[in-house]
């Protein structure tokens, strides 16, 4: 709001629309109604903004310093530039610590988790929106942005509930209507949401409306399909949950890390402090912290197994026959590395060679989405998408990273290692009409006698 | 366009502008100023009457409003009856249609786009955005081409393993446009490529999923594709008809020419329309099959026994209505009384995507989104209110006509694990025998 009051009281160059212009421009312009002149370009003063480079687009003030005071108390000795090293490295193994005691409190803990931070994530990007267009007297909208949350998560929610709980759903008669028409009804609800905005517009404020609009939409595309890949991903099995995302964590530090002890050739003008060799050896150092961690949680089934949600326990459940992929294999070792090593095989479960894969996807792609973000927040002048991190920033600044992360495991499972999920064939499978029914059945149980899997019943 | 020059020239403080900026020159490398400057002369030219010469030379002894009138009036008959050609040459035709409209209503929304920003210089943002056009129809086409076509899929060895590794691959080409993107931000203009990157998104997920959503329309019936887009085009001739003759009361600000008679009518005109069209068009077979794809012959064949929603039943009529057409049942198609949610949908709520339009245009100071058709404007300004409708027709089928697509079932079921296999068939056995569908006796034979 800083700037509005600036911008109104400047008069020379201002975005061009002093007062006595409007007056001879209001003549000639081909609006036909005759308001007053300061409210009528509205739209023209931000959308004059737009067309200009950034040289001209003023900085959005941060918030002010929000480090608590126990650190501040604690770190007063320190000079001002290891205060905040100190700062970030405890915020950093706090944040750690919280990830570490969540993922041992289970799966749904995680999922709460998850959608703690989508909400967060989105409510960033709109503020920022909403302080570039300085749009937060805009009838209706925010009202709006967070019920188009709510729509798009109904219906991504509704879609996995429906797949998971079958066997709970099938029980609760309002549960199975509301699983039958789920999509006329998320349709519904995002229509009257739709309709909401055609009758929200307001004349001097068109451009606004519609650039919030859009910005809520792509806000919505990045942040909300992203989360429900990542609890999709954690139904298959808490392990391409915690791998892929302390990949991208892993790759982070070492990278800083190498490229604060050895940096010397910078990587890119979006990010001047990232260095080919910060970029190399994250590379390197994660790829082994995957094979490693890859290692250490295949032993376990609470991380291996797929979640199920057991309706006599009412609670999630993580037990199972260990797959295929999570079970010691003898490898044998190429010839060079037999005569580095002196071993003529190695035991390994085959996951630690997909581990290879997401861990070089973590390290050379998963920064892109970091260079996103910078030239982002350098777009729209803006240092951090918010404060909610002391010394980090806010919740968007640490995730930037595992954007790319999360659909790009999610392709690999579904591609790689299995087909559909099994449980949606069955729902959809239950929910045809009977005479389709019994011709799949017939059909199924061919092709099943066919590869010996089902035994053919004897005539007696 | 002509706007814009008109904004642009207007500022008769741009040499003050000019000079703080100019200052300001000597910190940024290049100016606001000189890319103002270059925008004006680059800027395109205003379109020109693109009315055709035949037309004009036939009405030229018309006064200018009449002329525009008949002009109006002789392209949507054309566009009317370019529509039964289409129907008449095939589903083949009417879905490279529909993909040649998709690209030319993307092509017109993103040439607001660059107009607006006057970003015809960004460094590769055009071959950006078609590419991520051809990546997000690459990627939707593949799905249903492995829905529909299985057969032929699993015959040629190269498609099989394009559609196996379908998702992985256009995953791929997605992130290699993002990254291209990334790398292609130049120091002075990121707020420009964000905005660009930002409004071919929006464009793609409006332009590209409706005309998708379209297809798979198509497949499940013709009269699924032909009987809403009729219903919103009859809306919009009866509403304009109407309002013509009965308009007195506005209805949005947003539109001023529309009016709640025109709207009112529009709705029962449309729903009596929608009735006696699919009276006509359920009695043919061409139009109700689902469209489907002979290995043999290799093309698409219609041909089916008519589901039973295509098939003549008698309806009571209740008393009210009994007493006033003197008859006790009447004999429709039950697709007739879907039929009357598609127009009623037509009629009230498709109007809000031609506001919406509308909104658009007036937030960007256009007249009109193009101008490829003479007296209508673009491709886009005749399909504004189709825009929901191809959705709502989508998830009206799933959710009320038929659930999903058995053959894809099939096919997601044959991908499984054996154990997952036995599982499902289990489970389905022992569901059908539970609802008496299949009896013990009959399964041991």
């Amino acid at each position: 709001m800083l700037e509005l009051r600036y911008r109104g009281g400047d008069p020379g160059p201002g975005p061009g629309l002093s007062p006595p212009r409007e007056g001879n421009a209001a003549g000639g312009d081909h609006e036909t109604e005759s308001t007053s002149d300061k409210e009528t370009d509205i739209d023209d003063r931000y959308g004059d903004l737009d067309s200009r480079a950034d040289s001209d687009v003023p900085e959005i003030p941060l918030s002010s310093d929000q480090t608590p005071e126990i650190l501040q108390k604690a770190l007063s000795g320190l000079s001002s530039r290891w205060k905040n090293w100190w700062i970030r490295g405890i915020l950093t193994l706090t944040m750690i610590s919280l990830f570490f005691l969540i993922i041992y409190m289970g799966s749904f803990m995680l999922m709460l988790l998850v959608l703690g931070i989508q909400v967060k994530c989105f409510h960033e990007i709109i503020t920022i929106g909403y302080r570039v267009y300085h749009s937060y007297d805009l009838p209706w909208f925010r009202t709006l942005s967070w019920y188009f949350l709510l729509c798009v998560n109904y219906f991504f929610y509704g879609e996995t509930v429906a797949d998971y709980f079958a066997t709970f759903v099938q029980r609760e008669e309002q549960l199975q209507f509301l699983i039958r028409y789920h999509r006329f009804i998320s349709f519904a609800l995002y229509l009257a949401g739709f309709c909401m905005f055609v009758l929200s517009l307001v004349k001097k404020h068109y451009r606004l409306q519609f650039y919030m609009f859009a910005w809520t939409h792509v806000t919505l595309l990045i942040t909300v399909t992203q989360s429900h890949l990542v609890i999709q991903n954690l139904f298959e099995g808490m392990i391409w949950f915690l791998v892929p995302i302390s990949s991208v964590i892993c790759n982070d530090i070492t990278a800083y890390l190498f490229g604060f002890f050895f940096g010397r050739t910078p990587l890119i003008k979006l990010s001047p402090k990232k260095t080919w060799e910060g970029f190399i050896g994250g590379f390197f150092s994660t790829v082994v912290f995957g094979f490693m961690a890859a290692y250490m949680l295949s032993k376990y089934q609470y991380f291996v197994c797929p979640i199920e949600y057991r309706s006599d326990v009412n609670s999630f459940v993580t037990e199972c026959e260990p797959a295929d992929l999570f079970q010691l294999h003898s490898y044998s070792l190429p010839s060079f590395l037999k005569a580095v090593l002196r071993r003529e095989t190695v035991s390994l479960y085959p996951f630690q060679i997909h581990s290879i894969a997401l861990s070089t996807f973590a390290s050379l792609i998963g920064p892109f989405g970091g260079f996103f973000a910078s030239g982002f927040k350098r777009a729209f002048k803006i240092k951090d998408f918010a404060n909610t991190i002391p010394g980090h920033g806010g919740i968007m600044d640490r995730f930037d990273c595992q954007y790319l992360m999360a659909t790009f495991v999610h392709v690999y499972i579904t591609s790689f290692i299995r087909g559909p999920n099994p449980s949606k064939v069955l729902q959809q499978l239950l929910v045809l009409q009977p005479d389709q029914q019994l011709s799949i059945y017939r059909t199924l149980k061919m092709h099943l006698i066919e590869k010996g899997i089902l035994q053919p019943t004897l005539k007696v | 366009m002509t706007e814009l020059r008109q904004r642009t020239a207007r500022e008769p403080d741009a040499p003050t502008e000019d000079k703080e900026l100019e200052s300001e020159a000597k910190v940024d490398g290049e100016t606001a100023s000189d890319s103002e400057s270059r925008a004006d002369l680059v800027a395109p030219p205003a379109p020109v009457d693109d009315t055709p010469e035949v037309l004009n030379r036939a009405l030229s002894n018309l006064s200018s409003r009449w002329k525009n009138w008949w002009v109006r009036g002789i392209l949507t008959l054309a566009m009317i009856a370019f529509f039964f050609i289409i129907i008449y040459l095939g589903p083949m035709v009417l879905m490279m249609i529909v993909m040649c409209v998709q690209i030319k209503c993307f092509h017109e929304i993103i040439t607001i786009g660059y107009n607006v920003y006057h970003s015809y210089d960004l460094p590769w943002f055009r071959t950006l955005s078609w590419y991520f056009l051809l990546c997000v129809n690459y990627f939707f086409y593949g799905e249903t081409v492995t829905d529909y076509f299985f057969t032929l899929v699993q015959r040629e060895e190269p498609l099989r393993i394009l559609s196996k590794y379908h998702r992985f691959i256009s995953f791929t080409l997605y992130l290699t446009g993002f990254c291209m993107f990334v790398l292609s931000l130049v120091k002075k203009h990121y707020r420009l490529q964000f905005y660009m990157f930002g409004w071919t998104h929006v464009t793609l997920l409006i332009v590209v999923t409706q005309s998708h959503l379209v297809i798979h329309n198509l497949f499940e019936g013709m009269i699924w594709f032909i009987v809403p887009i009729s219903c919103v085009i009859c809306n919009d001739i009866m509403a304009y008809m109407f309002g013509f003759f009965f308009g007195r009361t506005p209805l949005i600000k947003l539109s001023p020419k529309k009016t709640w008679e025109g709207f009112i009518g529009g709705f029962f005109a449309t729903v009596v329309f929608g009735l006696l069209l699919s009276y006509v068009m359920s009695g043919y077979r061409c139009f109700v099959c689902p469209v489907e794809y002979n290995n043999d012959t290799n093309s698409f064949t219609v041909d089916c026994e008519p589901s039973d929603l295509f098939r003549l039943q008698e309806y009571n009529i209740p008393g009210v209505i009994h007493s006033v057409i003197g008859w006790k049942t009447v004999r429709m198609y039950p697709f007739q009384i879907h039929s009357i949610a598609l127009s009623t949908f037509a009629s009230l709520i498709g109007p809000f995507g031609g506001f919406f339009a509308s909104g658009f245009k007036r937030a960007f100071k256009i007249k009109d989104f193009a101008n490829t058709i003479p007296g209508h404007g673009g491709i886009m300004d005749r399909f504004d209110c189709q825009y929901l409708m191809a959705t709502f027709v989508n998830v009206y089928i799933a959710s009320f006509i038929r659930g999903p697509n058995p053959s894809k079932l099939i096919q997601q079921f044959l991908t499984l694990r054996p154990d997952q296999q036995l599982h499902i068939f289990n489970t389905l056995k022992s569901h059908l025998m539970d609802k008496g569908i299949l009896t013990p006796a009959a399964e041991d034979e």
